[in-house]
């Protein structure tokens, strides 16, 4: 009966689908004249608000706010979204740590967010308040913090936040009771792994480095994966290559940016099947995160545009569309 | 008041309960879905209203086998049948089975078709023609169990 709380939500976002950017409207916008067409286009389509004008920025916030909006009025616990934040929460504890330890950084550096802004973390952190932070943040804020002070070594400090946001997502996924949150942090967690063994291994980081900054995943085992870093890029993509991640191996031999894209795409894959799922909260978390990739490829083709960026190299930095 | 008789009434009032519980639930949780489509597309109304109402039959053949009953029973007729033996109430309520559970269970499955194929209606409104015969395929086991019910009803012999 649970799968039947969320047929109403379900309902809209079936409509709702229908206005996602596809993979042709990609297309098209990457073969525009210059950043001015494609905002032509994105308003076209609907995107943006009043207030919002031409500015890219404006846009693309009235974008978000547009879909954090629809979950509120969808009436979704909060405590869904919370799990999905946790990559934002844990970036503005770095951002924090390292702007009060070497004074840079600034509001830029730091995600917005309604309750662990750049103002209440750097509270927290100057205070030492480390209560006032979600349970699963405490120990690492207290060891990343210290490791800075006496180190000043951001990339230490890095790997402590990093690891403890992926072990809090592998805690979710394997205690979550919604199997879309399962799967999506499952995979965000394998992907972030390889990720940081790719860093690790094009950067001749040792073993035991690697062990602490690789988080236990059920894809595959972390231990062997440390030590294919370890090994080196060679060694790892074959590694990849023979674990179920053929498609990484190959991505990381075209170019950083086909890699990137590739642990875009891996993670859409995984909420995919929610278009055809007509129960449970999957298609509407599903929707959530296909509307988070629609804009984050958008800022890259506006981005791109700005830049005067070919289309072919646009190309190869966006990510498929959920539909 | 003879047991057989109380037998043929508790058959009869199952029909109408259990058939009528699956229908209004199926049709409560295939209007969620059907809201949730014409809050985004009220153009869409009609064919999700057609959708929403389909798990709202069983219910109706409840009451019908409940009508033929009462009336067979004599408690319609105003001439109820107090010296109806055990066997032939059991018969009776054993009679009114079939659309009490298949009603109930029908409805419960052709409310979660509708609801998928209320989905099919808010991405593709073309479709409509085939979304709306996959919750049509549930009703055909409500339908037959509708017939065993009647069939039933209307052929136990009285004394």
């Amino acid at each position: 009966m649970g799968d039947l709380n969320y047929v109403y939500a379900v309902g809209r976002i079936r409509v709702k689908e229908k206005s996602l950017l596809s993979d042709s409207d990609i297309g098209q916008m990457i073969g525009l004249k210059d950043e001015a067409a494609v905002i032509s286009y994105l308003q076209d389509k609907g995107w943006g608000s009043q207030d919002s004008g031409k500015d890219p920025d404006r846009i693309l916030s009235a974008e978000e706010a547009k879909a954090w909006g629809l979950m509120v009025e969808l009436g979704i616990a909060p405590s869904v979204f919370e799990v999905l934040s946790y990559p934002h929460l844990y970036h503005n504890l770095k951002a924090g740590i390292k702007e009060i330890c070497t004074g840079g950084g600034g509001s830029r550096a730091f995600y917005k967010d309604e309750k662990y802004g750049r103002d209440e973390m750097l509270r927290i952190l100057k205070e030492k308040d480390y209560d006032a932070l979600p349970e699963h943040m405490r120990a690492a804020a207290k060891k990343a913090y210290g490791i800075m002070l006496e180190t000043k070594d951001g990339q230490l400090c890095d790997v402590a936040v990093d690891r403890a946001c992926l072990d809090a997502m592998e805690h979710v996924s394997r205690t979550t009771k919604h199997e879309i949150i399962r799967d999506y942090e499952e995979s965000t967690v394998a992907v972030t792994d390889i990720k940081i063994a790719v860093r690790g291994a094009a950067t001749g980081k040792s073993q035991n480095f690697l062990k602490e900054a690789l988080a236990p995943c059920r894809s595959f085992d972390v231990g062997a994966l440390a030590l294919s870093a370890a090994g080196g890029p060679e060694v790892l993509r074959d590694f990849l290559s023979t674990h179920e991640f053929p498609e990484a191996a190959e991505a990381l031999r075209t170019s950083p940016s086909a890699f990137e894209r590739w642990c875009d795409n891996r993670v859409i894959e995984t909420i995919r099947p929610q278009k055809t799922n007509p129960f449970s909260l999957g298609p509407v978390v599903a929707y959530y995160l296909a509307r988070e990739n629609e804009i984050k490829t958008v800022r890259i083709i506006l981005t791109a545009k700005a830049n005067g960026f070919t289309e072919e190299a646009i190309r190869e930095r966006t990510r498929e569309m959920y539909v | 008041m003879s047991i057989g008789l109380v037998l043929a009434l508790v058959g009869a009032v199952c029909a109408t309960v259990f058939a009528g519980i699956g229908s209004a639930w199926g049709v409560g949780i295939a209007g969620q879905a059907a809201a949730g489509v014409v809050t985004e597309d009220p153009e869409q109304f009609a064919k999700v209203l057609l959708l929403q109402l389909l798990p709202g039959t069983q219910g109706i053949y409840g009451l019908l086998v409940t009508f033929i009953t009462l009336s067979r029973i004599g408690i319609l007729g105003g001439s109820p049948q107090t010296n109806m033996d055990f066997h032939t109430g059991l018969m009776f309520f054993f009679a009114c089975m079939p659309i009490a559970v298949v009603g109930l269970i029908s409805a419960y499955h052709q409310a979660k078709t509708s609801i998928a194929s209320i989905g099919i209606v808010a991405k593709r409104p073309d479709q409509f023609g085939k979304a709306m015969l996959f919750p049509a395929m549930v009703e055909t086991y409500a339908i037959l169990s509708l017939l065993t019910s009647i069939l039933a009803v209307t052929n136990i012999p009285l004394s």
